[in-house]
């Protein structure tokens, strides 16, 4: 039951962050909102009788269950760092943020506390039911919140069928007081998977590009946030250009590219340290960055003598990068399949755009777009079984396709819609939005029906997303 | 970085220029004398002589030709650039200490990443022009800027096709 997680906060509580090389780099203020810390799964209060496998009546309408997401409950109402008015407060937060995932991304009718009657704790195993089954809810969320003598938080999540007055499923969490956000998105995928069958995704972060000023002279800073917009910071200050940044699997660093030393080059910045270094040691540019599943490999792109190609190297550090493309063309980008074995990547050696697959050793390249368009920024989806692209039809629109280039389907219809990255459960993609003129930019997510489409809460304008997976 | 709207916006208004890739003839921007026109006294310009080499002496020398312009996803150079490149190297072969750069930039209309990588090609092929001209190679670099340096702020063709471009550059000693 208990997940061991791969960083320690201590760890980035004793970085230096004076450490940065750069001048670009802002200092880190803030260390518990960077990396990956500690979420302990926990037994949660409840019979031990195992739950109930209810199950959805109907598979195909599980978009339409009303769920009531109920006021997270307390054992004792007390400070803590998470809350300045304590726990109780805490618990109505936690609601909130698990409606607002659902809310948001178009999953459900949820209906969320502040329109809720507030359930008492010990209600929270044993709900009352008859106060539910009026308020026209299939499902129910119910939550406690603990302040622990350590000062971390216990968080309980429990999910019930009201009709069959049964408990579906719960998972309870530890937590830092600073990662009480996790707990309600952890609560919000377990609500998620149980009812949809899909993966979750709301526990993860977004690398992005926050871009200020006018057109002619505009800022463009690296930046991270939470799947739902908390938890905001700035990496660089703005000095120097910084574009495509991509998370590391493991959340530790983030590769991108930065004009700091006037040419395009990709750094790895290690998010612990605050330090960064190139990906490779060249005078040449490069630039569009990916990292391999396993996080073992960093691809990139390099231009020798104004021809660019397709490279890969450890991610570690050392050893001799190896070119898995060649020929007078551009091949640019990249794009792992999530098992690691091939690469989609784009090429104009045909006179425009278009999409290619190769092993990951560089071998068996082959066209996969064959149909009207350019293909461009193809993003391998982490199920396997689709992948996203920028598709060029006059306007930009992000589109999906199979891996052999077929079933293609339009998801967006924007002016310019381009640069798509998945959701971890690879079921919602987001992609940044130029406007016409202005050239100001946002960031938006479709689902694969095309139908639920949303601008993401930004500070600033934003560009470049690249999600992450779900955190460790 | 669209050849279908630029086809279709082009055989309408034109018909036939379809290819050709000129910097567009744009509208003179406003009159840039109203504040020249108050009676301030111009300060005696010898003391603001640009210096050979400078950047402010080879764009005046140039007088435009320090840019050439690239169709759609291209970087040939072809008999127009070759103009504006022999005037640059003629330059780059008199001063003989002058260093340059040569940006290579690519209009919105593209996917970043090409973008970076068509700023590159085109920065490079007119760097190679240089070269072949007798320029050493050692006194030339190279940037590409991508997208995200455009020169002319509006969406549409003409914007495009003055932001498709590689500019030399004085590296400034």
């Amino acid at each position: 039951m208990k997940t061991a997680s791969l960083f320690s906060a201590f760890v980035l509580l004793i970085a230096a962050p004076a450490a940065a090389q750069s001048d670009d780099l802002l200092p880190d203020l803030d260390p518990g909102a960077v990396g990956a810390q500690d979420v302990e799964q926990v037994a949660v209060e409840g019979d031990d009788d195992g739950p109930l496998r209810g199950t959805v009546t109907d598979d195909s309408a599980w978009q339409d269950l009303g769920i009531a997401i109920a006021s997270f409950a307390t054992n004792r109402d007390q400070t803590t760092p998470a809350n300045a008015q304590g726990t109780a407060a805490l618990g109505l937060e936690l609601a909130r943020v698990v409606y607002s995932d659902l809310r948001f991304n178009g999953l459900f009718r949820p209906v969320g506390p502040d329109a809720l009657p507030r359930p008492s704790y010990p209600e929270i195993t044993d709900p009352a039911w008859n106060t539910w089954r009026g308020r026209s809810a299939e499902m129910l969320v119910h939550g406690y919140v603990r302040a622990n003598d350590d000062g971390r938080l216990t968080v309980g999540c429990y999910l019930y069928d009201v009709a069959l007055q049964s408990e579906l499923v719960r998972e309870g969490w530890v937590v830092n007081p600073s990662e009480w956000r996790r707990a309600a998105h952890k609560c919000a995928d377990l609500v998620y998977s149980r009812l949809s069958g899909e993966d979750p995704f709301f526990d993860s972060r977004i690398a992005y590009i926050a871009e200020t000023g006018p057109k002619d002279n505009r800022i463009k800073r690296l930046a991270i946030m939470d799947s739902d917009g908390a938890n905001h910071r700035f990496i660089t200050n703005g000095q120097s250009t910084a574009l495509t940044p991509r998370y590391s699997p493991d959340y530790s660093k983030i590769a991108y590219l930065s004009y700091v030393d006037g040419n395009p080059r990709i750094y790895v910045y290690d998010i612990g340290s605050g330090r960064q270094t190139l990906v490779t040691q060249s005078a040449n540019p490069t630039f569009a960055p990916r990292w391999s599943p396993d996080g073992r490999y960093i691809l990139y792109s390099m231009a020798v003598g104004g021809n660019t190609d397709i490279y890969r190297v450890s991610a570690a550090g050392g050893g001799t990068p190896q070119r898995l493309t060649s020929g007078p063309a551009i091949e640019v980008g990249g794009s792992y399949s999530p098992d690691g074995s091939q690469i989609v990547f784009e090429s104009d050696q045909s006179g425009a755009q278009q999409c290619y697959i190769m092993n990951s050793d560089g071998s068996n390249q082959r066209r996969i777009s064959f149909f009207g368009g350019r293909c461009a920024s193809p993003e391998w989806s982490p199920r396997g079984d689709q992948i996203a692209f920028t598709h060029i039809v006059g306007d930009f629109h992000i589109a999906v396709m199979n891996p052999q280039g077929r079933n293609v389907r339009t998801l967006t219809n924007g002016w310019q819609d381009e640069g798509p990255t998945w959701a971890p459960n690879g079921r919602i993609i987001q992609f940044f939005r130029t406007e016409r003129n202005s050239g100001d930019t946002s960031i938006w997510q479709v689902d694969l029906t095309g139908d639920n489409e949303r601008r993401l809460r930004t500070p600033v304008g934003a560009s470049d997303p690249a999600w992450g997976p779900v955190l460790p | 970085m669209n050849r279908l709207i630029i086809a279709v916006t082009l055989s309408s208004a034109l018909a036939l220029g379809a290819c050709k890739k000129e910097p567009p003839t744009v509208t003179p921007d406003a009159p840039q004398d109203t504040v020249r026109a108050t009676p301030t006294p111009t300060p005696t310009p010898m003391a603001t002589a640009p210096q050979p080499g400078s950047q402010s002496h080879f764009a005046g020398a140039m007088a435009g030709a320090d840019t050439i312009y690239f169709d759609t996803d291209r970087y040939n150079i072809d008999s127009e650039d070759q103009t504006a490149l022999r005037r640059q190297a003629q330059y780059l072969l008199q001063y003989t200490d002058a260093r340059a750069t040569v940006e290579g930039h690519a209009d919105e209309r593209g996917t970043r990443d090409y973008n970076l990588a068509l700023g590159e090609r085109r920065a490079n092929a007119s760097k190679n022009y240089l070269v072949s001209l007798g320029v050493p190679e050692s006194r030339l670099r190279t940037v590409s800027y991508g997208e995200e340096r455009p020169v002319a702020m509006a969406s549409n063709e003409q914007a495009w096709a003055r932001n498709r471009r590689a500019v030399t550059v004085m590296i400034e000693r």
